[in-house]
């Protein structure tokens, strides 16, 4: 009797000890779950960030690495530290960098705006069409990221070309005489942009829309709305959050966009990519190259920023 | 109004009275399956009707086309004597609550219940009016400002019922308008939304697939099965009177038998059925020995452990199989010698004195019906 209920108790408290090393270890878990892209953050995106921050406060030399030191020590153990805020006066002072700038944002914001135009229908059709077109299309819309994006963007340079296909076959038409530029032209570069980034824009209003129910435009119709008045009222607020993000997702890395500016809009389009690339590689004044960076960065954290607000405002509404 | 009160209450016997809602001929067909199947209905003003049947029975469809978001196949739905065909959703005089309630997530029940009027181009000072007594009919005048998302499942039904009233519509639509609530709110809500319709005086047309709720709601009922009207009429007679088989299990519990007529007299029938002779105190003007079925409800069927005094018609013995305690009443299954199980409702009127009850398993009893009870089903 008693050798059966010290078992038990032995039992009972084994368990109550296993049950607290699991409690550890969840919380050692919990610990090592949140650490993970904690330190990803630190060392591929904050520790770049800041050596790109340090180099664009230094100076050129012609060394390896071609800028000067931050820190330095001289022999009677003074230490110096040089921060050097030319590079950003020359960016802000020259107005080939503004207007650099500005023509990025230009070219960013309309491509922005026209995959927004193109992408909207898109999604919508996509969400109202039936269970099997649905995840055709869906599959078409991710097709091209099968492709390397420097194939396609050649692929445009063939057909945009002076004797491209679009050209040849308008003149084999007879609608034309003459070949149209296109190729190393702003719209060339549009183009390329409106092409790559609209399936960003595409997939997350599409799953912004999916959740939406149905029913809704029916009780707008209900009510008296007409179509039209519907989408304003009903449709597009509700799907805001979906533009908000294919927004941003198209925004943000258009307007650093290098490769589609420098092939597709040759020496005529002027976008900051092209910008840093030259300073970096060919003039190699890593401190200008860098201070460009970080100005292009601040111009799209802002636009980010005011996207967490109004996100941390809508969950909080929730 | 200065008008007979019978008349007014039960316009579907007036002969005069003026359809409000024409069904003429309706049929739905979704590629080949048809889910509303030729029905002709007519619903007059004032009444609260019901469409009650299964899921798939059409009764949905056949809603959403009066309120335009499904076209009839073929026929014709006239509202108020004007010919619906071809007027979409938003110039109909209807208003529908749906069953998913669709409140808008975006905006607060305020604007919710204002949308509808708003569309109406009516003047800002009016709709702050007609909002606020709307709200205030449906006891939620203190949740204006609060967004969907931060009500109850009986407040959101109650701001749907409000945004689909505020627009005085000749006719409210109602798809399954307690179907998301528990039951004991359901059961409240029944009344509160038969008070409403009362005090507005709109014509409701409610789908459910709940009977108990068709039942306390409606003025009348039609239950549909595939696509058509298995039978129309006010509670008490659906219940009491059905006139087939479905439409007697389907509302409530029945037994039913199947059986041949022996006599068929003015005033009364008999019917032979493996449940004994049956004898009913109406006629039937049935031809002799033709196959009929007679429906019993569990409730009017009584229950003894003493056998009867003098043996005549309606009247059976078996063994109690088995007893479904329900607190307020109890159903019993009891088994026939021809292995045949009768369903027996009684109320617990006597608190049993110790934990078990008068009649309890494996007791033989005597069950017996009155003569008016049983009712006769051709199909």
């Amino acid at each position: 009797m008693t050798e059966t209920s010290y078992s038990n108790d032995s039992i009972s408290s084994s368990t109550q000890l296993l049950r607290q090393v699991m409690r550890r270890l969840q919380a050692g878990w919990r610990t090592i779950v949140i650490l993970i892209p904690f330190l990803w953050l630190l060392i591929f995106f904050l520790t770049p960030f800041f050596i790109v921050a340090k180099i664009s406060v230094a100076e050129v030399v012609i060394a390896s690495p071609p800028f000067t030191k931050m820190i330095e020590w001289t022999d009677s153990g003074i230490m110096t530290v040089r921060l050097v805020f030319d590079n950003f006066l020359y960016i802000l002072n020259d107005s080939l960098y503004s207007s650099t700038y500005i023509n990025s944002l230009k070219i960013s914001i309309t491509s922005t705006i026209l995959c927004l135009l193109i992408g909207y229908p898109i999604a919508y059709g996509i969400v109202r069409s039936g269970p099997l077109a649905k995840k055709l299309l869906l599959f078409a819309i991710i097709l091209p990221f099968w492709t390397s994006f420097l194939l396609r963007v050649y692929a445009w340079m063939g057909l945009l070309a002076d004797q491209g296909t679009i050209n040849n076959l308008l003149i084999s038409l007879g609608l034309i005489d003459e070949p149209i530029r296109m190729l190393y032209t702003e719209f060339a570069v549009y183009v390329g942009i409106v092409y790559t980034y609209m399936p960003f824009m595409i997939l997350p209003l599409y799953a912004n829309m999916e959740k939406l129910d149905g029913a809704l435009n029916e009780a707008a119709a209900d009510l008296g709305s007409k179509p039209t008045n519907t989408f304003f009222k009903v449709t597009l607020p509700l799907t805001m959050p979906g533009v908000i993000a294919g927004a941003l997702l198209v925004f943000i890395p258009a307007t650093g966009e290098y490769v589609i500016p420098d092939l597709l809009g040759g020496g005529n389009v002027n976008m900051i990519g092209r910008i840093l690339y030259n300073e970096f590689a060919r003039n190699v004044d890593w401190p200008v190259a860098s201070a460009v960076a970080i100005v292009l960065l601040f111009l799209l954290v802002l636009p980010m920023a005011v996207y967490q607000h109004y996100q941390g405002k809508a969950t909080e509404e929730q | 109004m200065a008008g007979e009160p019978t008349a007014s209450e039960t316009p579907w016997l007036d002969q005069d009275a003026k359809p409000f809602i024409c069904i003429k001929g309706v049929t739905k067909k979704f590629g080949e399956f048809i889910a509303v199947n030729n029905v002709d209905l007519d619903i007059y003003q004032g009444e609260l009707f019901c469409l009650l049947g299964g899921s798939g029975c059409g009764k949905t469809t056949l809603l959403r086309m009066l309120a335009g978001f499904e076209t009839p196949t073929s026929g014709q739905i006239l509202i108020d004597g004007i010919d619906m065909s071809n007027v979409p959703p938003y110039e109909r005089p209807t208003n529908m609550m749906f069953q998913s309630y669709a409140l808008f997530p975006h905006m607060t029940v305020e604007k919710n219940v204002a949308f509808g009027l708003k569309q109406d181009k009516v003047p800002n000072d009016e709709i702050t009016d007609r909002v606020h007594d709307i709200l205030k009919l449906v006891e939620l005048q203190d949740f204006k400002k609060r967004k969907p998302q931060q009500l109850s499942g009986g407040q959101r039904q109650r701001v749907a019922l409000a945004r689909a009233l505020v627009k005085e519509p000749k006719l409210l639509l109602l798809d399954e308008p307690l179907a998301a609530l528990d039951k004991k709110l359901r059961e409240q809500t029944q009344f509160e939304l038969a008070n409403i319709q009362e005090q507005v005086g709109i014509t409701f047309v409610v789908v459910t697939h709940d009977q108990e709720e068709a039942m306390t709601l409606s003025s009348r009922i039609a239950v549909m099965d595939k696509g058509q009207f298995m039978q129309t009429g006010t509670p008490t007679e659906i219940y009491e009177f059905p006139e087939s088989r479905f439409v007697a299990d389907f509302i409530g519990s029945a037994n039913i038998v199947e059986g041949k007529i022996t006599e068929d007299n003015a005033d009364h029938v008999r019917v032979s059925t493996d449940l004994g002779e049956i004898y009913i105190d109406h006629g039937q003007s049935t031809k002799e020995g033709s196959r009929v079925w007679v429906a019993i409800r569990p409730e009017k069927v009584h229950l003894s452990k003493k056998p009867p005094s003098k043996k005549g018609p309606n009247q059976a013995e078996g063994m109690v199989d088995d007893i479904g305690y329900l607190g307020n009443t109890s159903i019993y299954k009891i088994r026939l010698k021809n292995d045949r199980i009768i369903d027996v409702t009684a109320p617990n009127q006597i608190r049993p004195k110790s934990r078990t009850h008068q009649i309890t398993w494996e007791d033989k009893v005597y069950l017996g019906w009155d003569a008016s009870s049983a009712m006769l089903l051709k199909k």
